[in-house]
């Protein structure tokens, strides 16, 4: 189902312990605590190996979620908001990921923006609970999603390339 | 620019069109009690005809019952209608989503209410129809943590008496709001009809979940009805789902035929009925809930259930209807799955199958995890941040 340079990028993500979604109060926090401390280390093994494309951050409670992705092509950076919500049943159900600004502009999303992820997706995140996190959402579910999809937006003309988006990005 | 004059009498005109258009064709008003008086000016004669057929006892305590309509997309807004015709007592709709030209090949919808919010725009078209039904509308998101406690409270208190409702109805089309549903379900005790069409529109199913009695949505993965399409040639790239007025109108009809039976106590309920549109093929099965399921008020109401004394059923069970055995292991997978295909489905009766096992994760790396000491999340939050 994974192929090996996920299998290599997820071996390097912690995984969590804690099974608490956002109505659990305490647990929440720990919950919580641990996401980001697997998001850091994420985002540092994608710096450390020259691939760092995202950002995320969130509301007090942790329970929305925004940032930034970039995706390289042709040596031109291309720059996407992200947001979500962390759904009341997570962490059983993975987050619904959106990039509204692509909204309308490709078939392989949901209305507001969600990205449509591989079948793979959701049998591997139910067969993982409680220990993916949002990092495993990120290099399983957004990543991906990038590879594939905006390549093909860029060659459809479908978004075109803004000098701006670079400046924001470094 | 336009002066206050021309903007007033702009005002005034576009109220008499406004007058004009909404007096298009006789208006139907309020009925007190339901008739079975055959005139033509009685919209509930036909219905109250199933009473003097023997078919219905009651047919007049439709006007009793309430029912919660969550989702009102192809499959929730047909649904909505044939309640609303059927003269139930109080419908409550949940959506946050807007009428959309996309829309436009499922019933119900009509362009010109495309950008109105959906639960709006089917509220005004359903008092229009009936307005002996008593509508009210939800436009938000149930999964988020802001409105799924108001959710909760409107399911438990909103019922024609001020209590729970009699019935919930699942017309979402998503995983993530099915399991939101059957959460809130699960902790209120209420009873509720799943439904939902596949993404390749050529099938679909209801399930009627009674906490504790019957399998919730969380006691196993995603059931699917099969399609009998070569999963190799189907092809999903550059598009995420498909669908079809039909298969949407035929779950829809099932779901509401079953409300019906459900509520008025005819006929029998399904527990899982499937609808596959390639060979016209409807299997049906009972499931028993899972002792094991993740849901812990799943656990709680089947305590509950076994310490109720059961009533004895005098319908002999029909013999395709094999209830699962209790200590069915819902993680078998039958085939490795070291090869790049869609796995093997694990069978349950003919025709219906789980979409994914639950075991063998051999496929993730195991990996460290993340430390138990003492951090502070303001400190995690501000080391996100500076990198
Ligand atoms: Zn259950």
């Amino acid at each position: 189902m994974v192929d090996e340079s996920t299998r290599k990028t997820l071996s390097n993500i912690p995984l969590l312990q804690t099974k608490a979604g956002p109505r659990d109060k305490d647990l929440w926090i720990q919950r919580l605590k641990e996401e980001y401390q697997s998001l850091i280390k994420y985002v540092q093994n994608n710096k450390e190996a020259d691939n760092d494309w995202f950002r995320l951050e969130s509301n007090k409670e942790g329970t929305r979620w925004f940032g930034k992705c970039w995706f390289i092509h042709n040596l031109l950076k291309y720059e996407f908001d992200i947001e979500f919500d962390i759904p009341v049943t997570y962490p059983h159900t993975a987050p619904e990921i959106a990039l509204p600004e692509l909204d309308g502009k490709t078939a392989k999303m949901y209305r507001g923006g969600k990205i449509c992820l591989s079948d793979h997706f959701k049998p591997l995140w139910a067969r993982n609970v409680p220990r993916f996190g949002l990092s495993h959402a990120m290099a399983l579910g957004l990543g991906p999603w990038l590879a594939v999809e905006v390549p093909d937006l860029i060659n459809r003309g479908a978004i075109t390339y803004r000098e701006k988006q670079v400046e924001n990005a470094s | 620019m336009a002066t206050v004059e021309e903007l007033k009498a702009k005002i005034v005109q576009l109220e008499m069109k406004l007058e004009a258009a909404q007096q298009k064709g006789p208006k139907r008003h309020k009925i007190d009690v339901m008739s079975s008086e055959v005139v033509d000016s009685n919209p509930y004669s036909r219905l109250m005809a199933l009473k003097r057929m023997g078919i219905v006892d009651n047919y007049e305590n439709i006007r009793n019952f309430t029912v919660a309509v969550v989702g009102v997309g192809g499959v929730g807004s047909v649904t909505a209608e044939m309640l609303t015709r059927c003269g139930i007592g109080r419908l409550l709709l949940f959506d946050y989503d807007k009428v959309e030209l996309a829309n436009m090949n499922r019933l119900f919808f009509q362009p010109h209410q495309a950008g109105l919010s959906k639960v709006a725009a089917a509220a005004e078209t359903l008092r229009d129809i009936n307005p002996d039904v008593d509508i009210k509308t939800y436009n938000y998101n149930i999964t988020t943590v802001d409105n799924f406690q108001n959710f909760m409270d409107t399911i438990s208190t909103e019922s024609l008496i001020g209590g729970q409702v009699d019935l919930l109805l699942s017309c979402v089309d998503n995983f993530e709001a099915r399991y939101a549903i059957n959460t809130a379900c699960n902790e209120l005790n209420q009873c509720w009809i799943e439904s939902g069409v596949s993404e390749n529109a050529v099938s679909g199913h209801i399930q009627l979940v009674i906490p504790g009695e019957t399998a919730c949505f969380a006691c196993a993965p995603p059931l699917v009805v099969a399609s009998n399409i070569d999963e190799k040639t189907l092809k999903k790239d550059g598009v995420c789902a498909a669908s079809l007025p039909t298969t949407m109108g035929v779950i829809a009809g099932l779901l509401v035929q079953n409300t019906l039976k459900y509520l008025l106590k005819f006929g029998q309920t399904s527990n899982y009925l499937g609808y596959s549109a390639l060979t016209d093929f409807f299997p049906t099965m009972r499931l028993k809930p899972n002792p094991v399921c993740n849901d812990n008020y799943c656990k709680i109401r089947q305590k509950e259930f076994e310490a109720r004394p059961k009533v004895i059923e005098l319908v002999k069970e029909e013999e395709d209807e094999k209830p699962l055995h209790e200590d069915n292991d819902w993680g078998i997978s039958l085939v490795d799955e070291s090869a790049n295909e869609p796995e093997a489905k694990t069978q349950m009766v003919d025709g219906i199958s789980l979409e994914y096992s639950l075991s063998n994760d051999n496929d993730v790396p195991k990996s460290s995890k993340t430390a138990q000491d003492d951090v502070n999340l303001e400190d995690l939050i501000a080391q996100m941040k500076s990198i």
